[in-house]
């Protein structure tokens, strides 16, 4: 979808201090020009880690992003729930949309990112053209200014 | 074995006014017993092994800052991986302590997985990478130790065995999470 010297360009728009990811084959591609732009890049072990870590980050006065891919989304129901309902934290994620592109595959993961995202009533947008990284940074700044966390599915 | 609300005592003799504390499930019921301080984040209600990551988020965000979590046992070995994540971040101001009691406490009492086995939580966080990992069963060692942590490197881990909480201190009730996290933002933003 995007290159990586795309995506460092629009990050640093964002001002996005830190990246808290699992990556993806696509996102994946990003890490050479992520590790070298970026403030700190932070790794972590599963996708329940992230959702809390962004939430230090954001408390403690950072901007963090979070990128995984769907099916770190689905394996990280919970630990979102909490944080999106209980926590009230405007965390924002980069989610990469597995197999989106790709209908011949028939892919679980696919045909349920959208309507996840619908059954948790979150604010969310579909970027699944090459020219919409500005999208993704209006969004995150909208959902900033509304206080709310955010998500971007990521067509792959 | 250590009685659980002295060993969390001594944490609140030794941590010094700006750092933070996290506290988790069990402990972030008996926590507010033992500290009123703006700093601690009483992670309650939750999700188990989040506090972990919460607590090295905030760490990385200011380094400046000794930033301490109490976890239980039942929670870290829901993300052990976590571990690893504070080791790979880099962060130094962390220091992790598992109050290892060999059950799911708030629950009933439940033993976790690793109950009746050879687990030992301190090789597994020096396996990880942590060069500051203990274990104490003692409280006077725990005392000993506690007085100078914080002048030791970090990251740090500390696991102290623990007998079952008395059942009055766990019935400490929680503040409602949104106000709870935005005092805390709050009193990390005068730093």
């Amino acid at each position: 979808m995007f290159t990586g010297a795309e995506i460092v360009a629009v990050l640093k728009e964002m001002e996005i201090t830190h990246v808290i990811w699992v990556p993806d084959s696509e996102m994946g591609k990003w890490e050479p020009e992520l590790d070298a732009a970026l403030a700190q890049m932070v790794r972590v072990c599963r996708e329940g880690e992230a959702w809390p870590l962004a939430v230090g980050l954001t408390v403690a006065g950072s901007r963090p992003l979070v990128m995984m891919q769907t099916t770190g989304l689905f394996e990280s129901g919970d630990a979102l729930r909490h944080v999106v309902y209980d926590l009230e934290v405007p965390v924002y994620g980069l989610i990469g949309a597995r197999n989106w592109l790709k209908p011949e595959i028939q892919d679980s993961a696919a045909a349920y990112a959208e309507p996840l995202m619908k059954a948790w009533g979150v604010d969310f947008i579909v970027i699944d053209q090459a020219n919409q990284a500005q999208g993704l940074k209006a969004h995150y700044s909208s959902c900033r200014e509304a206080g709310i966390p955010g998500f971007a599915l990521m067509a792959e | 074995m250590m009685n659980v609300r002295e060993s969390l005592e001594v944490l609140s003799r030794v941590r010094g006014s700006d750092d933070v504390v996290v506290t988790n499930q069990g402990s972030a019921r008996i926590w507010p017993l033992v500290s009123q301080h703006p700093n601690d984040f009483q992670y309650n209600p939750s999700t188990m092994g989040g506090a972990i990551p919460l607590a090295l988020g905030v760490a990385i965000a200011q380094p400046n800052r000794e930033v301490v979590v109490v976890s239980g046992d039942g929670a870290l070995l829901m993300s052990l991986g976590s571990l690893v994540s504070v080791i790979g971040s880099g962060c130094q101001n962390l220091t992790i302590i598992v109050l290892e009691n060999g059950i799911y406490e708030v629950t009933g009492g439940q033993r976790t997985p690793a109950s009746g086995t050879a687990l030992d939580f301190s090789t597994i966080a020096s396996g990880v990478g942590f060069t500051n990992a203990h274990t104490f069963d003692d409280l006077a060692a725990w005392s000993r130790h506690a007085e100078l942590m914080f002048e030791t490197q970090g990251p740090r881990f500390v696991n102290l065995k623990v007998g079952p909480a008395d059942r009055q201190d766990l019935q400490t009730p929680a503040e409602v999470a949104a106000e709870q996290i935005h005092r805390f933002q709050t009193a990390l933003a005068n730093h």
